[in-house]
């Protein structure tokens, strides 16, 4: 077994051991990536020297007896969180240059608990998406089939860990960025409840809609993420004082009588079929763990995808209006006076897709069609989240699928934004209740594509989702096969 | 409430101008017909009944998230122009504004 | 015809605070350019606001001082617009649910009392500042005063003259200085006023079409910018042509206001909640704590000063138009009691040595301790008034107390009745035909009795003394 292809919790008990250092992990892992990255493109930018230094220091640390929960453990940032004195593109034309003067708070946290960087990850640009190819640097390929997408926007952090470029990573949550690619990618990943993880230094999307989670290979990676990345942040308004748990204690914990509620409105026409039926073989195996199926509803769910086409887009057009040529990042240089250098600038910097989506959110926003749009789609949220609200008075947690297809064919919906944003039907109505969830692998299609299955549950119930779902990941026994690179 | 009005071309150039893009005369016929495909899914909501539902624009009931009012230390001027793609002595320079 | 004026007023004042509103930048007027600033200032990418929460408690204090009532729950929107000065895109500001609303100011109009509405205070944050280079087609931004807390006071259109409308500003202006919560400086901005004028015929109930004027930079130039924006309308109106709505500007050089240049875009600001900022929530015992802070305000300082000091409304006008000012008027009262003749020296002598030096009582050199001491000198009979006015330049000059400065000179009143019997005995005596005249019935002499005591005793002899002893001494 090579190292780059252990979990967290396989390499700390080796760190622990002495069996292996925490230079030898860093470099297992570049070689993987000498190996892979070529055909996976799963990076924008490579942090070798960062991280081989990061890794001698770990090893003296080591040494010390001083171990930290990720003392030695590389891990991928997306290139959407922010980093002190190295480039962060949010995968855009526009950010090319920009070389942040801070750190996000999730990046100070993981250093501190010592991980190893090592790079930063490809992405939608500025998270619009849902295949990663819309990054200006060019798509990440679907290690299981580098003709398809990796889902996203958090492609590349889903692709690190999937093709053991990384043992875990930093990916962003808008709609689905984190799940979504984590069942395309045959990994785990988790958007925790909106608050939950400090949203300081991640380059806004859509704030009220952002979340920060990890990928990772296993359940317990998650946990072992979540005890780092989770906490309040002085630094951001709408980050919550709730007391943080230690996520590994639900780790195995039995869920016995749970009640799990699947709700009608995912299990619908249009599901392909072999999603489909791993997802019903998923309910199986936690109904012989002892859950209860419930049958519930959430009647408002065909409404999710219209309200987050607009509440998204619309915070979007504000949160890139920064983009302007004027502080930093790309100017043009063909402006003959103000409104050109505007205009201009943001015709370069931005791709269709982003472009598209400032269009929709401003004209959403705009003079006369801020009632009918932003505020219609602002209070049918506070439905949908009414919704999940009643829904957890008769369940523990909800099951469904995390996507309605496997990954799809490079460049198959790139001209149909529509379809494109139809992958994300099951993932979005979480980021608008603001409550978390979690994709696990639940199968392969016969063509060997992975498929994920989604928990969701309550505000803060973080615990509850790593309970069920390493319960489910150890009795469903899910064959541990990896892409063949 | 009505339907939601077709998006004309011209709704499209103002829109774009108000968010500072350019947009080439095909772009303008694309994004045309693929925001009127947009803004007619989104017609959808209009089947609700909303009276009286108070709007939600956080996902979480935060409230009085406070600063105290200590000075702490900035940037600096160089640091703070760092990154600027055209920056003069210690400003940031830009095309004339015209008041 | 005969036309009414209708004036509105917007004012931005600037928040007293050490740090912006959203960040830990300082607040300080000045410094290097883009020094003051920092990633949340400039409007870098992922980074996010946090409210100083001086800032909602100063706007409070505001709103409380102006009769407001403050939305127990009130948030953020942002106003979004491209400028080089704005370096989010957006200005964050409130919109639909302002700190506070519906409140109202008093005005003195001809000994009468006018209430002017306060339609809502919010608070929002400043832009920066733009420099146009005169030779080349550039400008330059300083984002300094990105992020300064701005209260703004939005007035009802309930002025119907420039005086009107001036006498307004300089009550707001009064009120914020008196609170604390903002210098009250023009010149740096820290008080800025735009205008919404309109003219209508008499009797009219509708507004006329307004114009909105910016860039007036003192209390005389907003009055002299209305008052030939009043001229202006009326004159179009006059001539049969129509007032335009438009933002003007006000030309100092020139004396008259010019539409703006730019072409102005239809103003489609998409304001939106900011989903980066959470509610305000303001509860009673909050609101309750802040009241209580409350310093007296101008207006009820003035009606006590009248009343409990007897002093008049003048006196008491004067003396509460600067809080540090009248502070010191009433410690010096309280010292030595006396409130007409202390409001007779403030407002002489001791504003007239400070206008001179265009300095402020905070830094008068005469402490309330000094000033009263020297009052009570007087009405001791220690020195007389004509010799105060010689003691209170010195003491303006040396900041040392007045009986320093008496000793010092050898100015101190001959009280003792025993040296001056014996000084008026031998001038008596080598007077005894001025003596006999006296007697004989010439009392105008009297007079000539008095020089000569003030001559032998250089002055110094108490002239209440004097005049008893010597309508004694000299009746025999």
């Amino acid at each position: 077994m090579e190292l780059y292809s252990l979990t967290i919790h396989e390499l700390q008990e080796k760190i622990k051991n002495g069996d292996v250092s925490a230079m030898q992990i860093t470099e297992s892992v570049f070689s993987r990536i000498n190996a892979v990255e070529e055909r996976v493109h799963s990076y924008i930018r490579l942090m070798k020297e960062e991280a081989l230094a990061a890794a001698a220091k770990a090893d003296e640390n080591i040494k010390k007896g001083d171990l930290q929960p990720l003392t030695g453990i590389p891990v991928a940032l997306k290139d959407i969180v922010c980093t002190k004195g190295i480039t962060t593109t949010c995968g855009s034309h526009i950010l090319h240059n920009f070389v942040p003067p801070y750190n996000a708070t999730v990046v100070e946290k993981l250093s501190a608990a010592g991980a190893v960087f090592v790079g930063k990850a490809n992405m939608d640009e500025f998270a619009m998406g849902s295949s990663t190819e819309t990054s200006y640097f060019g798509p990440t390929h679907n290690p299981w089939d580098l003709e398809r997408i990796p889902g996203g926007s958090s492609g590349g952090s889903a692709t690190a860990v999937a093709a053991d470029e990384c043992i875990a990573s930093i990916g962003s949550d808008t709609g689905g960025s984190i799940r979504q690619p984590a069942a395309l990618c045959g990994v785990v990943g988790m958007k925790p409840t909106y608050g939950r993880v400090s949203r300081f230094g991640l380059i806004a999307f859509a704030s009220s809609l952002d979340q920060i989670g990890p990928f990772t290979k296993d359940v317990e990676d998650c946990a072992i993420m979540m005890n780092v990345l989770a906490g309040y942040d002085p630094k951001e308004s709408t980050s919550v004082k709730t007391e943080v748990p230690d996520y590994r204690r639900f780790i195995g914990g039995d869920i016995k009588g749970w009640k799990v509620g699947i709700p009608k409105e995912y299990f619908v026409e249009g599901i392909d079929p072999e999603v489909a039926a791993a997802v019903q073989k998923a309910i199986a195996v936690v109904e012989k763990c002892g859950g209860k199926i419930v049958d519930i509803t959430l009647p408002h769910t065909q409404y999710c995808l219209a309200v987050y086409y607009i509440i998204a887009p619309a915070e979007a057009s504000s949160n890139l209006a920064r983009y302007d040529g004027v502080k930093y990042g790309l100017r043009t240089a063909d402006a003959r006076d103000l409104m050109e250098m505007y205009t201009k600038t943001r015709r370069q910097g931005f791709g269709a897709e982003v472009k598209r989506r400032i269009m929709i959110g401003t004209y959403a926003l705009s003079a006369g069609y801020y009632d009918a749009y932003y505020g219609k789609a602002s209070q049918v949220r506070a439905l949908i989240r009414r919704d999940f609200d009643e829904a957890f008075q008769q369940c523990d947690v909800i099951l469904t699928p995390t996507t309605p297809t496997p990954a799809f064919k490079i460049g198959e919906k790139t001209d149909d934004p529509l379809q494109m944003y139809l992958s994300d039907i099951f993932t979005i109505s979480t980021n608008l209740a603001g409550i978390p969830g979690i994709s696990v692998p639940c199968g392969f299609t016969a063509a060997g594509l992975p498929i994920g299955v989604q928990f969701l549950a309550g505000h803060f119930e973080e615990g509850k989702l790593l309970q069920i779902a390493s319960t489910y990941e150890k009795n469903a026994a899910i064959e541990k096969r990896r892409p063949t690179l | 409430m009505e339907g939601i009005l077709k998006l004309t071309t011209q709704n499209v150039e103002y829109v774009a101008k108000l968010a500072r893009l350019e947009v080439t005369n095909q772009e303008k016929e694309k994004f045309t017909a693929q925001l009127n495909d947009i803004l007619l899914y989104i017609d959808k909501l209009n089947e609700l009944d909303t009276t009286g539902v108070a709007p939600m624009s956080h996902a979480i009931a935060v409230t009085n998230a406070f600063r105290e009012d200590k000075v702490a230390e900035s940037l600096g001027t160089q640091r703070a122009l760092a990154n600027a793609p055209d920056a003069r002595g210690e400003f940031f320079r830009v095309p004339k504004v015209i008041d | 015809m005969e036309f009414e004026t209708v004036i509105g007023l917007e004012v931005h004042a600037q928040m007293l605070t050490d740090t912006k509103i959203f960040c830990n930048c300082s607040t300080k007027f000045g410094g290097t350019p883009n020094s003051h600033a920092c990633p949340v200032c400039l409007g870098m990418p992922g980074v996010l606001p946090v409210l100083n929460k001086k800032v909602v408690e100063y706007g409070m204090k505001m709103a409380l001082a102006t009769n407001c009532t403050i939305n127990p729950s009130n948030s953020f929107a942002r106003k979004n617009y491209f400028y080089p000065d704005l370096p989010k895109g957006y200005q964050i500001s409130q919109f639909a649910y302002p700190l506070a609303e519906h409140g109202y100011i008093l005005l003195e109009i001809n000994g009468e009392q006018k209430k002017i509405g306060i339609t809502r205070i919010h608070m929002e944050e400043d832009a920066g500042k733009l420099m146009h280079d005169e030779n080349n087609p550039v400008s330059y931004v300083d984002l300094n005063r990105t992020g300064v807390p701005l209260i703004e006071i939005v007035s009802e259109p309930d002025m119907r003259s420039p005086e009107e409308a001036a006498d307004y500003l300089k009550r707001l202006h009064e009120i914020l200085v008196y609170l604390e919560i903002c210098d009250g400086n023009m010149e740096e901005g820290s008080f800025r006023c735009d205008a919404n004028v309109s003219i209508r015929p008499k009797g009219q109930k509708e507004f006329g079409t307004r114009a909105e004027l910016k860039n007036m930079n003192s209390f005389r130039n907003v009055q002299r910018a209305l008052e030939y924006e009043v001229k202006r309308q009326q004159y179009l109106v006059e001539n049969g042509q129509k007032i335009v709505q438009e933002t003007r500007l006000w030309d100092d050089a020139q004396g008259v206001t010019n539409p703006m240049r730019s072409k102005e875009e239809a103003h489609d600001y998409r304001y939106f909640p900011d989903p980066d900022l959470v509610p305000v929530m303001v509860d009673e015992t909050w609101i309750a704590r802040i009241r209580e802070e409350l310093p007296e305000l101008p207006l009820v300082k003035r009606e006590r000063f009248v009343k409990d000091y007897q002093i008049p409304a003048y006196d008491a006008g004067v003396l509460t138009a600067d809080k540090a000012l009248a502070l010191y008027y009433e410690d010096v009262v309280k010292l030595c009691g006396k409130p007409k003749q202390v409001s007779n020296w403030v407002m002489g002598d001791v504003l007239r040595f400070l206008n001179e030096e265009k300095r402020d009582i905070r830094q008068c050199p005469i402490s309330a301790k000094s000033l009263a001491d020297m009052i009570t000198l007087i009405e001791e009979g220690a020195i007389s008034g004509k010799m105060a006015k010689d003691v209170i330049d010195d003491m303006y000059k040396t900041g040392k107390p007045p009986q320093d400065i008496i000793k010092e000179k050898g100015l101190v009143q001959i009280t003792d009745e025993g040296e001056l019997i014996k000084t008026i005995s031998a001038i008596i005596e080598a007077s005894p035909n001025q003596l006999k005249d006296y007697r004989g019935g010439k009392e105008k002499l009297f007079g000539f009795f008095v020089g000569q005591v003030m001559k032998a005793t250089q002055g110094k002899a108490n002239p209440q003394l004097v005049n008893d002893l010597l309508k004694k001494m000299l009746a025999g």
